[in-house]
């Protein structure tokens, strides 16, 4: 294959990987976004928690793959993108990691502080990346201020220096970006996950808290096609120079209409499955909008990194095709049975008392018994 | 760029991944270990086999979380802080880690899911099943990761390409079967079954004595010895894996970065018959020559790099004036000596003591035997935080032994030219000393408070010991088949 091909494969894997994430971490995002409006009491909050349990994990690893992938196959992108968007980085991973322990961590102790902290945790952790990743979405798409910088990449028989597009903006450009778009998709995410997450809650619940989801998924996904209709016109007027991307527009918004319509109806799996299909929908025409630009210049268009000077050599590029090849569907052959292995809607029922648990219950000396589960 | 934004970059990366790797190892071995509890529980139905299950499954799930939370840093800060380093060797380097995440951590997290959530869920054997995909998938992950690292010690199967300045690989077979990483893999993962083996033997043994001296022998004989003897045979194996595969790269290291080898020994002139000295009093960095070394073993670092105790191997001083001829004057080529030199021993001694302490202990407990000895107990606590650090100071010791070099060069005769790069060069330069600050204060003050987290939970669950009587909730078991659709949750968050 010659090497734009390569390219071509590999910047659409790479969307695919986006895809993934966005897809799957959207709905787990949503319902710790959800957290301190949709459940109204402790147990109820653990039914929440409890839907994305066993999946939550699975899903963030599409992010791992997707940031690996990038600097496989475009090692320029990875590195202009991520020194580029350091600090806004910096709190999406603090916002990670939180969210990851407090999700092991929160049950393990049963005072009521430590609970909080870790509450808190899942809260914070889920809307301060779903805020933010539209937020670097925007800003790639509306174009960044990137420039050739020098940089002396060897010291070896005299100086070896090369070219390189950089960043040179500040973190706040980050905000104020393309006039207000950057932030506008951070609204959106952070919408179309909250109803992404409704809906899933409404899907996965049984009892009182799956009524309260199902109106919640009504009115978000409501809002959602508004915030959705507008932000795709504006990103199709002001920053794509294609008309096909039209189609993407419309199958978006078709199918945030379509999950608006059946939350009405209260057909979950139906809302569920047009709004994934919305948030495909959108990543398409984001990547549709750049290409061939993996991060254009707002400065000059002979700045933008490119799929042609972003990326990897071809034999990189032919050998992680085919390792991508082989294992992709594999990947989601075992995450598709394990939504199948937890297909079940849970209930306050479902849930198991937690015993108390906490520092200070054992006696120093002799045997406990581990109340622990 | 700054040299502050330098030396800042660089203090990041140590706290973070050596923080990190406070975690994975454990995490490694004790997924398999925990799977071997299970697979015992689940062959012969004995329910003490359950509660170890339970109880070391809990240890690991504690674990398991803050190390995934950890090395989600590790995969980004390539580019956040080290973005030249990324630009330069993408090509090359990026592939082993796009492939953990791919064929490891995709396998680690969602079977990881299914062992959680699965007890009650899943037929037996299939459950049984999702935890050893589980513990193959994080030794696979170390695979990658080493495969990667070892490029950086001994770059292979790469070119470089003088018309982008960038190295670019030219066979993926050649970069993950480096020879560096073929001895790095057993020699990791025999440290990561070192320590995990070490935390379950000192955490059983722990329990042991404290119930033989509350007059519960019984007990301890009936649940918390097969733990301990579990543990101590890993230690003991581990312990011979790690001496043989250290001498393995001992031998790699002296043909591949003779000048660490020179800093391991703070060896300062060319010498045959080098001995290893145990304990050295003096200023290594800045007055190497005044230095009194104490406790010689004659010829041993000679047979570490060369298997011969006679061998000549070549000083600090001579290295460094081959490498200004090679690679250019006016660079200082030679590692922090005191470092390398101090964190070689720890890592030995911290596993030596592991190694000794698993024979006592072994010899403690033989024919069927419990110890109340308070002095085992003792010892085991103590064995607890130093195999940690010997796996730190591993680390430190291999990449604080590569500097100034963020790539070293590979000096063997299929060595690739011009793949090479100073730490200096490596660095992000549109990164200001202003953000470095601002992350690294971050990431130390969140560190910090999740490690006393992460300390006080597994102490709780290490004290709360097993449960009396675990419950069974598989679907295998007849008491398990009620239809009942509102029968809670095996488990829960």
């Amino acid at each position: 294959m010659s090497h734009e091909t390569l390219q071509i494969i590999w910047f659409v894997l790479i969307a695919v990987l986006w895809t993934g994430y966005l897809v799957l971490e959207g709905f787990d995002f949503g319902v710790g976004m959800l957290l301190p409006f949709l459940p109204k009491n402790a147990k109820e909050r653990r039914v929440a928690i409890n839907t994305v349990g066993p999946v939550w994990d699975g899903n963030e690893v599409w992010l791992l793959t997707a940031g690996g992938a990038t600097f496989a196959a475009f090692p320029e992108w990875y590195a202009t993108l991520f020194s580029g968007a350091y600090l806004a980085l910096l709190l999406i991973l603090v916002a990670l990691i939180v969210r990851i322990v407090s999700f092991e961590w929160r049950g393990k102790i049963t005072t009521v502080r430590w609970q909080a902290a870790y509450y808190w945790g899942l809260v914070l952790g889920s809307w301060v990346p779903a805020v933010l990743w539209g937020v670097a979405f925007g800003n790639l798409v509306a174009g960044m201020q990137i420039e050739p910088v020098t940089t002396t990449i060897s010291n070896v028989d005299g100086e070896v220096t090369r070219e390189t597009l950089q960043y040179t903006g500040s973190f706040f450009d980050l905000l104020t970006n393309g006039y207000g778009f950057a932030l506008f998709t951070g609204v959106l995410t952070a919408t179309v996950f909250l109803s992404h997450g409704a809906i899933f809650l409404s899907l996965k619940t049984t009892g009182d808290l799956q009524v309260r989801a199902a109106v919640f998924a009504e009115r978000l996904a409501a809002a959602a096609l508004v915030v959705g209709a507008v932000w795709a016109i504006w990103l199709q007027l002001m920053f794509s120079d294609k008309m096909w991307t039209w189609a993407p527009l419309v199958v978006a918004a078709l199918a945030l209409l379509a999950a608006a319509y059946f939350t009405r109806l209260r057909q979950e799996g139906k809302a569920f499955l047009a709004s994934a299909v919305a948030i495909v929908a959108a990543v398409v025409l984001i990547f549709g909008a750049l290409f061939p630009n993996v991060m254009p210049s707002n400065v000059d268009p002979a700045y933008s990194l490119t799929i042609h000077n972003a990326s990897s050599s071809a034999y990189t590029l032919t050998m992680m095709t085919w390792v991508a090849v082989i294992l992709t569907p594999i990947v989601l052959l075992y995450q598709g049975w394990t939504y199948w292995v937890f297909r079940k809607r849970i209930g306050v029922q479902h849930i198991p008392d937690q015993l108390p648990v906490t520092f200070d219950d054992l006696q120093p000396t002799g045997d406990n018994a581990n109340p622990a589960r | 760029m700054a040299a502050d934004a330098l030396d800042l970059a660089r203090w990041q990366f140590g706290i973070t991944t050596v923080y990190h790797f406070i975690f994975v190892p454990l995490t490694i071995g004790l997924s398999v270990l925990v799977a071997i509890m299970q697979t015992f529980w689940v062959r012969t139905n004995d329910k003490r086999w359950l509660k170890l299950t339970k109880f070391f499954g809990k240890l690991l799930l504690i674990n398991f979380a803050i190390g995934v939370a950890t090395g989600i840093v590790q995969e980004f800060q390539f580019g956040m802080n080290w973005s030249e380093y990324s630009r330069f060797v993408g090509d090359v380097f990026g592939a082993p880690l796009a492939m953990e995440a791919l064929a490891a951590f995709f396998i680690e997290s969602t079977f990881l899911g299914l062992w959680i959530f699965g007890w009650d869920k899943l037929p037996k054997r299939v459950h049984l099943a999702t935890i050893w995909l589980v513990a193959f998938a994080s030794t696979l992950s170390a695979y990658f990761i080493l495969a990667a690292n070892s490029w950086m010690q001994h770059p292979v199967g790469a070119v470089f390409n003088p018309e982008n300045g960038r190295a670019e690989m030219v066979s993926l077979w050649k970069v993950v079967t480096n020879p560096t990483v073929l001895a790095a893999f057993p020699h990791t993962i025999g440290a990561a079954f070192l320590t995990a083996g070490t935390f379950v033997a000192a955490i059983c043994a722990w329990w042991m004595v404290r119930l033989v001296r509350s007059g519960q022998g019984d007990k301890a004989r009936d649940i918390y010895r097969p733990g301990l003897r579990l543990g101590l045979v890993t230690m003991i194996i581990a312990a011979v894996v790690v001496a043989l595969s250290g001498h393995w790269q001992g031998q790699l290291m002296y043909s591949q970065q003779p000048m660490k080898m020179a800093a391991a020994e703070a060896q300062m002139d060319t010498a045959s018959s080098v001995p290893m000295t145990l304990i050295a009093i003096g200023n290594l960095n800045n007055d190497p020559d005044s230095v009194r070394h104490f406790l010689q073993v004659p010829g041993l670092t000679s047979f570490l790099a060369t298997n011969d105790f006679n061998a000549e191997l070549p000083g600090v001083r001579d290295l460094q004036a081959q490498y200004e001829e090679k690679y250019g004057a006016g660079i200082n080529y030679i590692p922090n000596l005191a470092v390398t030199f101090w964190s070689f021993r720890l890592m030995m001694g911290f596993a030596a003591f592991s190694g000794i302490l698993a024979l006592l202990a072994l010899w403690l407990t033989r024919k069927g035997q419990v110890s109340g000895s308070i002095w085992l107990r003792r010892a085991a606590l103590w064995a607890l935080p130093t195999i940690f650090l010997a796996s730190s100071a591993g680390w430190i010791f291999t990449e604080m032994g590569r500097q100034p070099w963020i790539v070293a060069p590979n000096p063997n005769p299929e060595g690739v030219d011009m793949v090479w790069q100073l730490v200096a060069r490596g660095v992000s330069n549109q990164v200001g000393p202003s953000a470095v600050i601002i992350s690294l204060v971050v990431f130390t003050a969140l560190y910090g408070v999740l490690a006393v987290a992460w300390y006080k939970l597994m102490h709780r669950y290490a004290v709360g010991g097993v449960e009396d009587d675990p419950s069974d909730p598989s679907p295998d078991n007849p008491d398990n088949q009620s239809t009942d659709v509102d029968r809670p949750l095996s488990f829960a968050y």
